[in-house]
């Protein structure tokens, strides 16, 4: 199982079923997803694509049907071995951006009091300051979320699910509420983030060109049944399921270590040219 | 033409504006005094304004000649004390109540429907109740500002922690995060500002509440007087007594928003 020290992370789906009172939303999902894949997930509104994120997120229980993870049965619940980037509304508004991205590593390493005091803290902020820099939001560190444009909030978001090194990073729709000129630079930042941290990622997305783009692999969600006298009876499942080429970078893991400031995958702020602070006046 | 909606006066226009009823009124109780004592110089209803005046001075800075106390500052130490340490009983209530419910499905399927039923109860029909149990001490006129206040202030903090944006409690849990830290670290913090709304919305109340107690059983405090000089129609006394109780409630509220606005910055960025 080992690759340089670190468990493979796979994901097995066996015969899925979820249904919703009597509308049926996913039906007879299979599927088998190897360590650090990105799994991009397209499909028509109310195809269930969410719903799945949700049950991997564990919000929402099958109905029928098993989800294991390296194996064994996924907890019922949220838990630190899967991240989550929601489309907006998941960063703490009463913590600055570096308090943000601390709060993680302090929750692990606090049980009581979930703050970190002395050497500890020290530390983590080293820590928080290098992903800081990894994702160029090192100037508005001690900035409030809300004086962020969306496109830092995404980036901080998405930095906050990485910090406690999740083997799973979900992906909700994160792109959907930005400009497109800065979609590309979240485009960078993820697909880095990716590399570095060797997760696996599942990505829901509206976008046909970003799903081809980003993935390596691309899983299409469509009914393929329809009783046109009851809509609810049959759900979507699995209608493509695409290996893609993806954007996999030869570089060593860092998983656990430090992301040094001039590493070639630390985000140049050139990179973030459209990304400017939101203007309050 | 502009429309009406679209007209604003300028700030000192606003400033102004803002003056000209009190201005108004003042003139108002000046001209209907002065016209009543011209009629009846034994008049007690609208007292003149020389007449307050010896009053305040009576009642703030010489000793009562029967209890040597000065009695404004007396009463004035007196209500404020039942009321800060009823309101800070009723935030402490307040908030853990608020907060637990809002958080922890068990408890709140358990204490909702309660405090909703508890909240309806209005306080002052079972003051006899407590004084029949509690005495007629502090206790008394202190529960009974609680009893009025912290279910208000409860539910209220239920409804702000439920509204929580579920986003942000499910990225906390992936954060790693135990109920007790989620609380801790994520509701808690931003309960604060929302409590000091809740605090300054019921304070109105709270002064109600103990203004009432005061007045049924006590031997000292704002209400207490006001209801004792009633007897002889000082009007001279309690006019400035409910000048100076408005005086402090508006100070106190001017205090909570400025603790608001000053400890939690977070929560005014953003206009949320």
């Amino acid at each position: 199982m080992g690759q340089g020290g670190w468990l493979l992370t796979q994901v097995t789906v066996k015969r899925l079923w979820k249904e919703f009172g009597a509308q049926v939303v996913l039906e007879n999902v299979n599927l088998h997803i190897d360590d650090h894949e990105f799994v991009t997930i397209v499909g028509a509104s109310g195809c269930g694509k969410t719903t799945f994120l949700r049950m991997l997120l564990g919000v929402e229980t099958p109905s029928k049907g098993q989800f294991l993870i390296d194996g064994e049965a996924l907890p019922s619940e949220p838990g630190p071995d899967r991240g989550i980037v929601f489309q907006r509304y998941s960063l703490f508004p009463h913590l600055s951006v570096r308090q943000n991205l601390l709060l993680g590593l302090e929750l692990a390493g606090s049980p009581l009091l979930g703050r970190l005091f002395g050497a500890k803290r020290r530390r983590a902020l080293e820590r928080a300051d290098e992903l800081l820099d990894a994702v160029g939001l090192r100037a508005a560190a001690d900035k409030y979320p809300q004086q962020l444009s969306g496109g830092m909030q995404q980036r901080l978001s998405i930095a906050q699910s990485v910090i406690c090194e999740p083997k799973i990073l979900l992906l909700d729709e994160p792109f959907g509420a930005l400009d497109p000129g800065i979609t590309a630079d979240m485009h960078t930042l993820i697909i880095k983030l990716w590399n570095m941290n060797k997760m696996t990622i599942f990505m829901v997305t509206h976008d046909l060109q970003e799903s081809f783009e980003l993935g390596t692999r691309l899983l299409v969600f469509d009914k393929v049944r329809i009783d046109p006298q009851a809509p609810d009876a049959f759900g979507a499942t699995i209608t493509f399921n695409i290996p893609l080429k993806g954007q996999r970078a030869k570089i060593p893991r860092i998983r656990g270590g430090e992301i040094p400031a001039a590493h070639p995958l630390t985000l140049q702020p050139s990179d973030l040219a459209d990304d400017k602070p939101r203007d309050y006046s | 033409m502009r429309r009406l909606i679209n007209q604003h006066p300028g700030r000192a226009g606003a400033l102004g504006l803002s003056v000209l009823p009190f201005i108004v009124l003042i003139a108002a109780y000046l001209y209907c005094s002065h016209a009543r004592l011209l009629e009846n110089p034994g008049d007690k209803l609208l007292p003149a304004p020389s007449t307050i005046t010896a009053t305040i001075h009576r009642y703030a800075f010489e000793e009562d000649e029967r209890s040597g106390e000065y009695l404004l500052w007396n009463d004035t130490a007196a209500s404020l004390e039942r009321l800060l340490t009823a309101l800070a009983i009723s935030a402490l209530i307040g908030i853990m109540l608020g907060v637990v419910i809002g958080v922890l499905p068990y408890l709140r399927a358990t204490f909702a429907p309660l405090l909703a039923v508890v909240s309806l109860i209005p306080p002052l029909a079972i003051l006899p109740i407590l004084f029949i149990v509690v005495g007629l001490g502090e206790t008394a006129k202190i529960t009974l500002i609680v009893i009025g206040v912290a279910p208000v202030i409860a539910r209220d903090l239920a409804m702000r922690a439920a509204e929580l944006p579920g986003e942000q409690i499910i990225k906390a849990q992936t954060l790693g995060a135990s109920t007790w830290q989620l609380v801790l670290r994520v509701v808690l913090p931003q309960m604060w500002p929302r409590l000091v709304d809740s605090l300054r919305l019921t304070l109105g109340s709270a002064w109600l509440f103990l203004i009432a107690a005061e007045a049924i059983a006590s031997t000292e405090g704002l209400g207490y007087r006001i209801f004792l000089v009633r007897r002889y129609l000082a009007m001279d006394v309690i006019l400035p007594y409910v000048a100076w109780i408005t005086l402090l409630a508006f100070s106190m509220d001017g205090l909570l928003r400025l603790l608001r606005a000053k400890a939690f910055a977070w929560a005014k960025v953003g206009g949320s």
